[in-house]
């Protein structure tokens, strides 16, 4: 898979995609959506629109570590105890502003899915995307968030390990998520060299 | 018309026992810190601090230079408020970042 954007004239930018690589990015798109969730008050208001506007987000980080990492606490060092100060400004943070984040996430994961759905394969199986400048910001977003969840997976804690993930056999069990993994990272380079070149 | 006094007027102040926490200190600034983690590409950090702040490509080349080989960089200073607005604003691009009091 060596799919690689190309900057268009004009503005935006383009990639060849065959119809292995755009079901890949799709179904990776759609896993995103369903990690990230639908981030609305499940209580009796949910169809109040009102009610909905005033929700406060949760108070504390999510369980799932992906999740967490994609919704870090705004006080306290990574990696150390919160003091009581930091812990209670990090959950007043996180009712105010995780569900915006939440809601900024999952546009950027739709406008993925949408661009792709607008995609129709010639006979090779093979398309080619164009994206508008405003699409490129959403398949950034979305491409960065999905590296940061498949990173969480891969517990890529250093950065010794991606040099690690290069290396793993072909019968490691990780390394469809690990070729997925790279390429998200190919795709990712070669389009913030497009929108800035 | 009553005299009015101008001499202090005593406030028995309660006895509040232990404070709850700490209250931040009003004048001193606070810092938007961005923090290395091995994910998130260099291209990456730096177009993020380009296209949030408005730095030039030499300054956010720096800053994601530090925060690569020192751990953190310190992105932003100001008001509480202000530092808010841009730790939400990385962790919208994805970046981890965490605001502090700078002391």
């Amino acid at each position: 898979m060596a799919g690689h954007f190309e900057p268009l004239p004009g503005g935006g930018a383009a990639v060849a995609l065959d119809e292995v690589e755009i079901s890949i990015l799709r179904s990776l798109a759609v896993q995103l959506l369903e990690l990230i969730g639908p981030g609305e008050s499940q209580g009796p208001d949910e169809a109040d629109p009102l009610a909905r506007l005033f929700a406060e987000g949760p108070s504390e980080p999510p369980a799932d570590p992906a999740l967490a990492r994609l919704f870090p606490d705004a006080y306290g060092d990574p990696g150390a105890e919160q003091d009581r100060r930091e812990r209670a400004y990090a959950s007043e943070f996180r009712r105010y502003t995780e569900n915006d984040l939440r809601a900024r996430k999952r546009e950027d994961a739709l406008g993925v899915v949408g661009s792709l759905d607008t995609l129709s394969p010639a006979g090779g199986g093979g398309a080619v995307l164009r994206l508008a400048p405003e699409e490129c910001r959403r398949w950034l977003g979305a491409l960065n968030d999905l590296r940061l969840a498949i990173g969480t997976r891969l517990e890529v804690r250093e950065d010794d390990d991606t040099e690690e993930l290069f290396r793993l056999p072909d019968e490691d069990p990780r390394k469809p998520m690990v070729m997925a993994y790279l390429w998200l990272g190919g795709l990712q380079e070669t389009l913030i060299e497009a929108m800035t070149g | 018309m009553g005299s009015v006094s101008v001499a202090p007027v005593e406030i028995e102040r309660p006895e509040t026992g232990e404070s709850p926490f700490a209250v931040a200190e009003p004048d001193v600034p606070w810092v938007t810190l961005v923090h290395n983690d091995p994910v998130n590409l260099m291209s990456y950090v730096t177009y993020v601090f380009q296209a949030y702040f408005g730095y030039s490509k030499d300054k956010a080349h720096k800053l994601m230079l530090d925060v690569h080989h020192k751990g953190r960089a310190t992105v932003s200073s100001g008001s509480r408020e202000e530092m808010e607005r841009d730790v939400q604003a990385m962790h919208g691009y994805g970046l981890w970042a965490t605001l502090s009091q700078d002391r």
